[in-house]
Protein backbone atom coordinates (compact mmCIF):
# COMPACT_ATOMS: atom_id res chain seq x y z
CA UNK A 1 0.00 0.00 0.00
CA UNK A 2 2.54 2.56 -1.02
CA UNK A 3 -0.35 4.82 -2.00
CA UNK A 4 -1.13 5.41 1.62
CA UNK A 5 2.27 6.84 2.17
CA UNK A 6 2.01 9.04 -0.88
CA UNK A 7 -1.43 10.34 -0.06
CA UNK A 8 -0.45 11.18 3.49
CA UNK A 9 2.58 13.05 2.30
CA UNK A 10 0.48 14.84 -0.27
CA UNK A 11 -2.03 15.93 2.21
CA UNK A 12 0.64 17.12 4.59
CA UNK A 13 2.12 19.62 2.23
CA UNK A 14 2.14 20.33 -1.44
CA UNK A 15 5.86 20.87 -1.35
CA UNK A 16 6.17 17.14 -1.32
CA UNK A 17 4.38 16.85 -4.61
CA UNK A 18 7.38 16.20 -6.74
CA UNK A 19 9.08 13.59 -8.76
CA UNK A 20 10.67 12.25 -5.64
CA UNK A 21 7.49 10.45 -4.73
CA UNK A 22 7.18 8.89 -8.13
CA UNK A 23 10.80 7.89 -8.20
CA UNK A 24 10.24 5.68 -5.20
CA UNK A 25 7.57 3.76 -6.94
CA UNK A 26 8.59 0.22 -7.62
CA UNK A 27 6.62 -2.45 -9.40
CA UNK A 28 4.61 -4.50 -6.99
CA UNK A 29 2.64 -7.69 -7.28
CA UNK A 30 -0.06 -6.02 -9.31
CA UNK A 31 2.44 -4.50 -11.65
CA UNK A 32 2.39 -1.23 -13.47
CA UNK A 33 -0.62 -1.89 -15.63
CA UNK A 34 -3.24 0.87 -15.37
CA UNK A 35 -5.93 -1.70 -14.48
CA UNK A 36 -3.81 -2.97 -11.63
CA UNK A 37 -3.29 0.53 -10.28
CA UNK A 38 -7.00 1.33 -10.67
CA UNK A 39 -7.96 -1.77 -8.79
CA UNK A 40 -5.45 -0.92 -6.12
CA UNK A 41 -6.78 2.64 -5.81
CA UNK A 42 -10.32 1.30 -5.57
CA UNK A 43 -9.32 -1.12 -2.86
CA UNK A 44 -7.46 1.57 -1.06
CA UNK A 45 -10.38 4.00 -1.12
CA UNK A 46 -12.72 1.28 0.05
CA UNK A 47 -10.35 0.41 2.81
CA UNK A 48 -10.04 4.03 3.83
CA UNK A 49 -13.79 4.51 4.05
CA UNK A 50 -14.07 1.61 6.44
CA UNK A 51 -13.37 1.53 10.10
CA UNK A 52 -10.25 -0.36 11.14
CA UNK A 53 -8.95 -2.06 14.24
CA UNK A 54 -5.58 -0.35 14.33
CA UNK A 55 -4.52 3.23 13.87
CA UNK A 56 -2.44 3.16 10.75
CA UNK A 57 -0.57 6.37 9.97
CA UNK A 58 1.04 5.10 6.80
CA UNK A 59 2.37 1.94 5.22
CA UNK A 60 5.17 1.33 2.79
CA UNK A 61 6.98 -1.46 1.04
CA UNK A 62 10.69 -1.67 1.61
CA UNK A 63 13.41 -2.71 -0.85
CA UNK A 64 12.86 -6.34 -0.06
CA UNK A 65 9.20 -6.09 -0.98
CA UNK A 66 8.09 -6.40 2.63
CA UNK A 67 5.15 -4.31 3.89
CA UNK A 68 5.67 -2.06 6.86
CA UNK A 69 2.87 -0.35 8.74
CA UNK A 70 3.54 2.68 10.87
CA UNK A 71 0.93 3.35 13.51
CA UNK A 72 -0.30 1.86 16.73
CA UNK A 73 -2.61 -1.00 17.59
CA UNK A 74 -5.96 -0.46 19.35
CA UNK A 75 -7.72 -2.75 21.81
CA UNK A 76 -10.09 -5.34 20.41
CA UNK A 77 -13.10 -6.14 22.59
CA UNK A 78 -15.21 -9.10 21.53
CA UNK A 79 -18.24 -10.75 23.05
CA UNK A 80 -18.02 -14.39 22.09
CA UNK A 81 -19.34 -16.49 24.97
CA UNK A 82 -17.56 -14.17 27.34
CA UNK A 83 -15.58 -11.00 27.03
CA UNK A 84 -12.38 -11.23 25.01
CA UNK A 85 -10.00 -8.31 25.15
CA UNK A 86 -6.73 -8.25 23.26
CA UNK A 87 -4.54 -5.94 21.24
CA UNK A 88 -5.20 -5.63 17.54
CA UNK A 89 -1.49 -6.16 16.97
CA UNK A 90 -2.30 -9.86 17.20
CA UNK A 91 -3.88 -9.67 13.75
CA UNK A 92 -0.73 -8.19 12.22
CA UNK A 93 -2.88 -6.02 9.97
CA UNK A 94 -5.02 -8.91 8.91
CA UNK A 95 -2.12 -11.10 7.94
CA UNK A 96 -2.27 -13.57 10.80
CA UNK A 97 -4.84 -15.38 12.88
CA UNK A 98 -5.30 -14.10 16.41
CA UNK A 99 -5.66 -16.78 19.01
CA UNK A 100 -7.42 -15.84 22.25
CA UNK A 101 -8.50 -18.34 24.92
CA UNK A 102 -8.51 -21.13 22.39
CA UNK A 103 -10.66 -19.20 19.90
CA UNK A 104 -9.27 -18.06 16.56
CA UNK A 105 -10.19 -14.80 14.89
CA UNK A 106 -9.34 -13.44 11.51
CA UNK A 107 -9.69 -9.96 9.99
CA UNK A 108 -11.34 -9.75 6.60
CA UNK A 109 -12.20 -6.33 5.12
CA UNK A 110 -11.91 -4.75 8.56
CA UNK A 111 -14.38 -7.18 10.07
CA UNK A 112 -13.55 -9.86 12.61
CA UNK A 113 -14.61 -13.43 11.85
CA UNK A 114 -14.28 -16.53 13.93
CA UNK A 115 -12.17 -19.12 12.14
CA UNK A 116 -10.31 -22.33 12.74
CA UNK A 117 -6.65 -22.38 13.74
CA UNK A 118 -5.53 -21.96 10.13
CA UNK A 119 -7.68 -18.83 9.66
CA UNK A 120 -9.66 -20.30 6.78
CA UNK A 121 -12.68 -18.33 5.66
CA UNK A 122 -15.54 -19.84 3.70
CA UNK A 123 -17.41 -17.68 1.24
CA UNK A 124 -20.89 -17.78 -0.22
CA UNK A 125 -21.58 -17.18 -3.91
CA UNK A 126 -21.59 -13.36 -3.39
CA UNK A 127 -18.15 -13.60 -1.85
CA UNK A 128 -19.40 -12.78 1.66
CA UNK A 129 -17.71 -14.81 4.38
CA UNK A 130 -20.06 -17.30 6.01
CA UNK A 131 -17.99 -17.61 9.19
CA UNK A 132 -19.52 -16.59 12.51
CA UNK A 133 -19.05 -12.95 13.49
CA UNK A 134 -18.54 -12.33 17.21
CA UNK A 135 -20.07 -9.14 18.65
CA UNK A 136 -17.39 -6.56 18.12
CA UNK A 137 -17.14 -3.76 20.66
CA UNK A 138 -13.57 -2.90 19.80
CA UNK A 139 -12.07 0.51 20.36
CA UNK A 140 -11.64 0.87 16.64
CA UNK A 141 -10.05 3.78 14.81
CA UNK A 142 -13.41 5.56 14.66
CA UNK A 143 -14.11 5.01 18.34
CA UNK A 144 -10.61 6.20 19.11
CA UNK A 145 -11.16 9.34 17.06
CA UNK A 146 -14.49 9.93 18.79
CA UNK A 147 -12.73 9.73 22.12
CA UNK A 148 -10.07 12.16 20.94
CA UNK A 149 -12.72 14.54 19.58
CA UNK A 150 -14.73 14.24 22.75
CA UNK A 151 -11.73 15.08 24.89
CA UNK A 152 -10.83 17.96 22.59
CA UNK A 153 -14.36 19.35 22.72
CA UNK A 154 -14.46 18.94 26.45
CA UNK A 155 -11.14 20.69 26.85
CA UNK A 156 -12.04 23.59 24.54
CA UNK A 157 -15.49 24.28 25.91
CA UNK A 158 -14.85 23.68 29.58
CA UNK A 159 -11.91 26.09 29.31
CA UNK A 160 -14.21 28.56 27.58
CA UNK A 161 -16.71 28.14 30.40
CA UNK A 162 -13.96 28.66 32.97
CA UNK A 163 -12.61 31.71 31.16
CA UNK A 164 -15.94 33.45 31.77
CA UNK A 165 -15.55 32.92 35.46
CA UNK A 166 -11.97 34.12 35.40
CA UNK A 167 -12.12 37.10 33.07
CA UNK A 168 -15.62 38.29 33.74
CA UNK A 169 -17.94 38.12 30.79
CA UNK A 170 -15.25 38.31 28.14
CA UNK A 171 -13.99 35.10 26.52
CA UNK A 172 -10.25 34.68 26.09
CA UNK A 173 -8.11 32.84 23.59
CA UNK A 174 -9.77 30.14 21.52
CA UNK A 175 -13.11 30.93 23.11
CA UNK A 176 -13.20 34.15 21.10
CA UNK A 177 -13.49 32.03 18.00
CA UNK A 178 -16.02 29.55 19.36
CA UNK A 179 -18.27 31.87 21.31
CA UNK A 180 -19.85 33.48 18.24
CA UNK A 181 -20.57 30.01 16.86
CA UNK A 182 -22.26 29.00 20.11
CA UNK A 183 -24.29 32.20 19.97
CA UNK A 184 -25.16 31.60 16.32
CA UNK A 185 -26.47 28.14 17.16
CA UNK A 186 -28.48 29.58 20.00
CA UNK A 187 -29.93 32.57 18.15
CA UNK A 188 -30.26 31.43 14.56
CA UNK A 189 -30.75 27.71 14.93
CA UNK A 190 -32.33 26.96 18.30
CA UNK A 191 -34.39 30.08 18.97
CA UNK A 192 -35.33 30.49 15.32
CA UNK A 193 -36.67 26.95 14.98
CA UNK A 194 -37.77 25.92 18.47
CA UNK A 195 -38.84 29.22 19.89
CA UNK A 196 -37.86 31.40 22.79
CA UNK A 197 -39.76 29.36 25.36
CA UNK A 198 -38.45 25.84 24.87
CA UNK A 199 -35.10 26.10 23.15
CA UNK A 200 -33.08 25.80 26.35
CA UNK A 201 -33.94 22.15 26.79
CA UNK A 202 -32.41 21.28 23.41
CA UNK A 203 -29.39 23.56 23.49
CA UNK A 204 -26.89 21.03 24.94
CA UNK A 205 -27.79 18.46 22.32
CA UNK A 206 -27.67 20.91 19.42
CA UNK A 207 -24.34 22.37 20.49
CA UNK A 208 -22.79 18.99 21.13
CA UNK A 209 -24.00 17.48 17.87
CA UNK A 210 -22.85 20.49 15.86
CA UNK A 211 -19.34 20.60 17.24
CA UNK A 212 -19.03 16.82 17.31
CA UNK A 213 -19.93 16.48 13.64
CA UNK A 214 -17.92 19.51 12.60
CA UNK A 215 -14.78 18.42 14.41
CA UNK A 216 -15.02 14.86 13.12
CA UNK A 217 -15.65 16.14 9.61
CA UNK A 218 -12.53 18.28 9.91
CA UNK A 219 -10.51 15.38 11.28
CA UNK A 220 -11.63 13.45 8.22
CA UNK A 221 -9.79 15.99 6.09
CA UNK A 222 -6.54 15.70 8.00
CA UNK A 223 -3.86 13.28 6.92
CA UNK A 224 -4.94 11.01 9.76
CA UNK A 225 -7.47 9.78 7.23
CA UNK A 226 -10.32 9.00 9.57
CA UNK A 227 -13.79 8.77 8.14
CA UNK A 228 -15.99 8.79 11.23
CA UNK A 229 -18.94 10.90 10.09
CA UNK A 230 -18.88 9.01 6.80
CA UNK A 231 -19.64 5.83 8.69
CA UNK A 232 -23.23 4.68 8.57
CA UNK A 233 -23.20 3.38 12.16
CA UNK A 234 -22.12 6.77 13.49
CA UNK A 235 -24.69 8.76 11.57
CA UNK A 236 -27.36 6.20 12.49
CA UNK A 237 -26.52 6.61 16.15
CA UNK A 238 -26.85 10.38 15.87
CA UNK A 239 -30.12 10.12 13.97
CA UNK A 240 -31.47 7.64 16.54
CA UNK A 241 -30.73 10.16 19.28
CA UNK A 242 -32.54 12.86 17.32
CA UNK A 243 -35.47 10.49 16.82
CA UNK A 244 -35.63 9.59 20.51
CA UNK A 245 -35.41 13.21 21.59
CA UNK A 246 -38.12 14.23 19.14
CA UNK A 247 -40.39 11.38 20.15
CA UNK A 248 -40.01 11.71 23.89
CA UNK A 249 -40.23 15.48 24.04
CA UNK A 250 -43.20 15.57 21.66
CA UNK A 251 -46.14 17.57 22.98
CA UNK A 252 -49.79 16.68 22.72
CA UNK A 253 -50.08 18.95 19.71
CA UNK A 254 -47.27 17.11 17.97
CA UNK A 255 -49.00 13.75 18.28
CA UNK A 256 -52.36 15.26 17.49
CA UNK A 257 -50.85 16.63 14.32
CA UNK A 258 -49.70 13.17 13.33
CA UNK A 259 -52.89 11.27 14.10
CA UNK A 260 -55.40 14.03 13.46
CA UNK A 261 -53.69 16.42 11.07
CA UNK A 262 -56.85 18.18 9.89
CA UNK A 263 -58.19 18.83 13.36
CA UNK A 264 -61.62 20.41 13.41
CA UNK A 265 -61.36 21.56 9.85
CA UNK A 266 -63.49 18.72 8.51
CA UNK A 267 -66.36 16.47 9.65
CA UNK A 268 -65.40 12.96 10.77
CA UNK A 269 -66.78 11.13 7.72
CA UNK A 270 -64.69 13.32 5.44
CA UNK A 271 -61.61 12.76 7.56
CA UNK A 272 -61.80 8.98 7.44
CA UNK A 273 -61.27 8.84 3.69
CA UNK A 274 -58.32 11.21 3.78
CA UNK A 275 -56.79 9.77 6.93
CA UNK A 276 -56.43 6.32 5.39
CA UNK A 277 -53.68 7.89 3.29
CA UNK A 278 -52.62 10.85 5.41
CA UNK A 279 -52.03 9.23 8.78
CA UNK A 280 -49.70 6.50 7.48
CA UNK A 281 -47.74 9.20 5.66
CA UNK A 282 -47.47 11.23 8.85
CA UNK A 283 -46.35 8.17 10.80
CA UNK A 284 -43.80 7.32 8.13
CA UNK A 285 -42.64 10.91 8.33
CA UNK A 286 -41.59 10.43 11.95
CA UNK A 287 -39.05 7.86 10.78
CA UNK A 288 -38.16 9.38 7.44
CA UNK A 289 -37.01 12.63 8.99
CA UNK A 290 -34.16 11.14 11.05
CA UNK A 291 -33.46 8.65 8.27
CA UNK A 292 -32.90 11.52 5.86
CA UNK A 293 -30.55 13.03 8.42
CA UNK A 294 -28.41 9.93 8.69
CA UNK A 295 -28.24 9.30 4.95
CA UNK A 296 -27.46 12.93 4.15
CA UNK A 297 -24.51 13.14 6.48
CA UNK A 298 -23.19 9.71 5.57
CA UNK A 299 -23.52 10.26 1.81
CA UNK A 300 -22.00 13.73 1.84
CA UNK A 301 -18.97 12.81 3.87
CA UNK A 302 -18.37 9.53 2.05
CA UNK A 303 -18.75 11.20 -1.33
CA UNK A 304 -16.30 13.89 -0.34
CA UNK A 305 -13.71 11.33 0.71
CA UNK A 306 -14.20 9.27 -2.42
CA UNK A 307 -13.84 12.28 -4.72
CA UNK A 308 -10.80 13.57 -2.88
CA UNK A 309 -9.03 10.24 -2.84
CA UNK A 310 -9.92 9.46 -6.42
CA UNK A 311 -8.35 12.72 -7.48
CA UNK A 312 -5.23 11.91 -5.51
CA UNK A 313 -5.32 8.44 -7.11
CA UNK A 314 -5.40 10.03 -10.55
CA UNK A 315 -1.82 11.10 -10.02
CA UNK A 316 -0.78 7.47 -10.12
CA UNK A 317 -2.80 6.78 -13.20
CA UNK A 318 -1.50 9.79 -15.14
CA UNK A 319 2.08 9.38 -13.98
CA UNK A 320 3.19 12.44 -15.82
CA UNK A 321 4.53 15.88 -15.06
CA UNK A 322 1.29 17.36 -16.35
CA UNK A 323 -1.24 15.01 -14.84
CA UNK A 324 0.32 14.95 -11.41
CA UNK A 325 0.17 18.67 -10.70
CA UNK A 326 -3.22 18.86 -12.41
CA UNK A 327 -4.65 16.16 -10.17
CA UNK A 328 -3.02 17.78 -7.24
CA UNK A 329 -4.56 21.15 -8.09
CA UNK A 330 -7.97 19.56 -8.44
CA UNK A 331 -7.69 17.65 -5.20
CA UNK A 332 -6.51 20.80 -3.47
CA UNK A 333 -9.55 22.69 -4.73
CA UNK A 334 -11.83 19.85 -3.65
CA UNK A 335 -10.15 19.87 -0.24
CA UNK A 336 -11.08 23.51 0.16
CA UNK A 337 -14.66 22.72 -0.82
CA UNK A 338 -14.62 19.83 1.63
CA UNK A 339 -13.64 22.21 4.42
CA UNK A 340 -16.79 24.14 3.61
CA UNK A 341 -18.85 20.94 3.31
CA UNK A 342 -17.58 19.82 6.72
CA UNK A 343 -19.06 22.94 8.29
CA UNK A 344 -22.13 22.91 6.09
CA UNK A 345 -23.09 19.33 6.92
CA UNK A 346 -22.67 19.94 10.63
CA UNK A 347 -24.85 23.03 10.22
CA UNK A 348 -27.51 21.20 8.22
CA UNK A 349 -27.67 18.32 10.69
CA UNK A 350 -28.03 20.72 13.61
CA UNK A 351 -30.47 22.95 11.76
CA UNK A 352 -32.77 20.07 10.79
CA UNK A 353 -32.56 18.53 14.25
CA UNK A 354 -33.64 21.88 15.66
CA UNK A 355 -36.46 22.02 13.12
CA UNK A 356 -37.72 18.58 14.19
CA UNK A 357 -37.43 19.53 17.85
CA UNK A 358 -39.38 22.64 16.99
CA UNK A 359 -42.20 20.52 15.55
CA UNK A 360 -42.10 18.22 18.56
CA UNK A 361 -42.33 21.01 21.08
CA UNK A 362 -44.93 23.04 19.24
CA UNK A 363 -47.84 23.99 21.45
CA UNK A 364 -50.28 25.65 19.10
CA UNK A 365 -51.61 25.11 15.63
CA UNK A 366 -49.81 27.58 13.44
CA UNK A 367 -46.74 26.34 11.64
CA UNK A 368 -48.38 23.32 10.07
CA UNK A 369 -47.65 24.67 6.68
CA UNK A 370 -43.96 24.76 7.51
CA UNK A 371 -44.01 21.17 8.55
CA UNK A 372 -45.74 20.14 5.37
CA UNK A 373 -43.15 21.98 3.32
CA UNK A 374 -40.29 20.43 5.23
CA UNK A 375 -41.74 16.99 4.76
CA UNK A 376 -42.20 17.47 1.07
CA UNK A 377 -38.62 18.62 0.84
CA UNK A 378 -37.44 15.42 2.44
CA UNK A 379 -39.68 13.01 0.63
CA UNK B 1 -28.41 -0.76 0.51
CA UNK B 2 -27.08 -4.27 0.97
CA UNK B 3 -23.60 -2.84 1.20
CA UNK B 4 -24.75 -0.26 3.72
CA UNK B 5 -26.28 -2.88 5.97
CA UNK B 6 -23.19 -5.01 5.59
CA UNK B 7 -21.03 -2.06 6.48
CA UNK B 8 -23.07 -1.25 9.59
CA UNK B 9 -21.04 -2.01 12.67
CA UNK B 10 -23.07 -2.68 15.81
CA UNK B 11 -20.00 -2.08 17.97
CA UNK B 12 -19.38 1.33 16.50
CA UNK B 13 -23.06 2.17 16.89
CA UNK B 14 -22.90 1.09 20.51
CA UNK B 15 -19.81 3.17 21.22
CA UNK B 16 -21.15 6.16 19.38
CA UNK B 17 -24.35 6.16 21.44
CA UNK B 18 -22.48 5.67 24.72
CA UNK B 19 -19.72 8.16 23.99
CA UNK B 20 -22.04 10.76 22.56
CA UNK B 21 -24.42 10.66 25.51
CA UNK B 22 -21.47 10.77 27.88
CA UNK B 23 -20.00 13.72 26.00
CA UNK B 24 -23.40 15.39 25.94
CA UNK B 25 -23.83 15.05 29.70
CA UNK B 26 -20.28 16.15 30.48
CA UNK B 27 -20.40 19.13 28.15
CA UNK B 28 -23.82 20.08 29.42
CA UNK B 29 -22.58 20.19 32.99
CA UNK B 30 -19.11 21.65 32.46
CA UNK B 31 -19.46 23.70 29.31
CA UNK B 32 -22.83 24.53 27.80
CA UNK B 33 -24.65 25.50 30.97
CA UNK B 34 -21.89 27.78 32.33
CA UNK B 35 -21.25 29.24 28.86
CA UNK B 36 -24.89 29.97 28.12
CA UNK B 37 -25.41 31.30 31.62
CA UNK B 38 -22.39 33.58 31.35
CA UNK B 39 -23.50 34.80 27.94
CA UNK B 40 -27.02 35.43 29.17
CA UNK B 41 -25.72 37.28 32.18
CA UNK B 42 -23.54 39.36 29.92
CA UNK B 43 -26.44 40.14 27.62
CA UNK B 44 -28.56 40.99 30.62
CA UNK B 45 -25.74 43.24 31.81
CA UNK B 46 -25.55 44.96 28.45
CA UNK B 47 -29.30 45.47 28.40
CA UNK B 48 -29.23 46.88 31.91
CA UNK B 49 -26.30 49.13 31.11
CA UNK B 50 -28.08 50.47 28.06
CA UNK B 51 -31.23 51.09 30.06
CA UNK B 52 -29.20 52.78 32.77
CA UNK B 53 -27.49 54.98 30.18
CA UNK B 54 -30.89 55.89 28.78
CA UNK B 55 -32.14 56.72 32.26
CA UNK B 56 -29.06 58.78 32.97
CA UNK B 57 -29.62 60.66 29.74
CA UNK B 58 -33.19 61.40 30.71
CA UNK B 59 -32.10 62.43 34.18
CA UNK B 60 -29.51 64.69 32.64
CA UNK B 61 -32.15 66.26 30.43
CA UNK B 62 -34.37 66.75 33.46
CA UNK B 63 -31.54 68.34 35.36
CA UNK B 64 -30.74 70.66 32.48
CA UNK B 65 -34.39 71.59 32.18
CA UNK B 66 -34.57 72.17 35.91
CA UNK B 67 -31.53 74.38 35.98
CA UNK B 68 -32.84 76.28 33.01
CA UNK B 69 -36.07 76.79 34.87
CA UNK B 70 -34.24 77.88 38.00
CA UNK B 71 -32.16 80.31 36.02
CA UNK B 72 -35.24 81.78 34.45
CA UNK B 73 -36.92 82.09 37.79
CA UNK B 74 -33.89 83.81 39.26
CA UNK B 75 -33.80 86.16 36.33
CA UNK B 76 -37.47 86.99 36.74
CA UNK B 77 -36.98 87.52 40.43
CA UNK B 78 -34.09 89.87 39.86
CA UNK B 79 -36.16 91.74 37.35
CA UNK B 80 -39.00 92.02 39.82
CA UNK B 81 -36.68 93.16 42.58
CA UNK B 82 -35.12 95.80 40.40
CA UNK B 83 -38.52 97.02 39.38
CA UNK B 84 -39.66 97.16 42.95
CA UNK B 85 -36.53 99.06 43.98
CA UNK B 86 -37.10 101.53 41.22
CA UNK B 87 -40.68 102.01 42.27
CA UNK B 88 -39.66 102.50 45.86
CA UNK B 89 -37.07 105.03 44.84
CA UNK B 90 -39.55 106.95 42.75
CA UNK B 91 -42.09 106.84 45.49
CA UNK B 92 -39.57 108.05 48.00
CA UNK B 93 -38.56 110.90 45.78
CA UNK B 94 -42.18 111.80 45.17
CA UNK B 95 -42.99 111.59 48.85
CA UNK B 96 -40.02 113.74 49.74
CA UNK B 97 -41.04 116.25 47.17
CA UNK B 98 -44.60 116.35 48.43
CA UNK B 99 -43.45 116.67 52.00
CA UNK B 100 -41.05 119.44 51.15
CA UNK B 101 -43.71 121.27 49.30
CA UNK B 102 -46.17 120.92 52.17
CA UNK B 103 -43.53 122.08 54.60
CA UNK B 104 -42.70 125.04 52.40
CA UNK B 105 -46.31 125.93 52.04
CA UNK B 106 -46.75 125.68 55.75
CA UNK B 107 -43.76 127.94 56.33
CA UNK B 108 -45.00 130.38 53.76
CA UNK B 109 -48.47 130.33 55.38
CA UNK B 110 -46.96 130.91 58.79
CA UNK B 111 -44.89 133.72 57.41
CA UNK B 112 -47.89 135.26 55.78
CA UNK B 113 -49.83 134.88 58.98
CA UNK B 114 -47.16 136.57 61.05
CA UNK B 115 -46.80 139.27 58.43
CA UNK B 116 -50.54 139.76 58.59
CA UNK B 117 -50.35 139.99 62.44
CA UNK B 118 -47.49 142.45 62.26
CA UNK B 119 -49.39 144.43 59.68
CA UNK B 120 -52.47 144.48 61.85
CA UNK B 121 -50.45 145.45 64.93
CA UNK B 122 -48.72 148.16 62.93
CA UNK B 123 -52.02 149.46 61.61
CA UNK B 124 -53.48 149.43 65.13
CA UNK B 125 -50.44 151.25 66.40
CA UNK B 126 -50.69 153.76 63.60
CA UNK B 127 -54.38 154.22 64.35
CA UNK B 128 -53.76 154.89 68.05
CA UNK B 129 -50.90 157.26 67.23
CA UNK B 130 -53.09 158.99 64.67
CA UNK B 131 -55.84 159.37 67.37
CA UNK B 132 -53.36 160.69 69.89
CA UNK B 133 -51.95 163.05 67.35
CA UNK B 134 -55.44 164.12 66.31
CA UNK B 135 -56.39 164.79 69.93
CA UNK B 136 -53.17 166.67 70.44
CA UNK B 137 -53.83 168.67 67.30
CA UNK B 138 -57.37 169.24 68.28
CA UNK B 139 -56.25 170.38 71.75
CA UNK B 140 -53.78 172.72 70.18
CA UNK B 141 -56.41 174.01 67.77
CA UNK B 142 -58.93 174.40 70.53
CA UNK B 143 -56.45 176.12 72.82
CA UNK B 144 -55.62 178.37 70.04
CA UNK B 145 -59.25 179.13 69.14
CA UNK B 146 -60.40 179.57 72.76
CA UNK B 147 -57.87 182.15 73.57
CA UNK B 148 -60.35 185.08 73.26
CA UNK B 149 -63.78 185.31 74.89
CA UNK B 150 -65.77 185.87 71.85
CA UNK B 151 -64.68 182.85 70.17
CA UNK B 152 -65.45 180.92 73.33
CA UNK B 153 -68.92 182.33 73.50
CA UNK B 154 -69.56 181.75 69.84
CA UNK B 155 -68.58 178.18 70.25
CA UNK B 156 -70.75 177.77 73.20
CA UNK B 157 -73.56 179.20 71.29
CA UNK B 158 -72.97 176.98 68.42
CA UNK B 159 -72.82 173.98 70.70
CA UNK B 160 -75.90 175.04 72.50
CA UNK B 161 -77.69 175.47 69.22
CA UNK B 162 -76.63 171.93 68.25
CA UNK B 163 -78.18 170.63 71.32
CA UNK B 164 -81.79 170.76 70.47
CA UNK B 165 -84.10 169.78 73.18
CA UNK B 166 -86.10 166.91 72.23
Amino acid sequence: MRLTFVSKILAFSFLFLSAGVFAKESPEAQGDSPEGIKAEINAFIEHHLQDSHDFNLYSYTDEAGEMHHVGFPLPVILWDNGLKVFSSSKFHHGETVAEVDGNHYMLYHSKIYKTNAQGELTFDEEHHPTNAKPLDFSISKSVFMMLVTGLLLFWIFSSLARSYARHGAVPKGIGRFFEPIVLYIRDDIAIANIGEKKYKKYMPFLLTVFFFIWFLNMFGLTPLGVNVTGNIAVTTALAVLVFLLTTFTGTKDYWKHIFDPLGDGMPWFGKIIIYIILVPIEILGIFIKPFALLIRLYANMTAGHVVLMSLIGLIFIFKSWVGGPLSFGLSFAISLIEVLVALLQAYIFTMLSALYFGFASEEHDHGHEHEEDAELAHL
Amino acid sequence: MDKLINEFSAGLFFWQIILFILLLLLLRKFAWKPILKAVEQREEGIRNALAAAEDAKKEMQNVTADSEKLLQEARAEREAMLKEAREIKEKMIADAKAQAQAEGEKIVAQAQQSIEGEKKAAIADIKSQVAELSVEIAEKVLRDQLSDKNKQLKLVDQLVSDIKLR
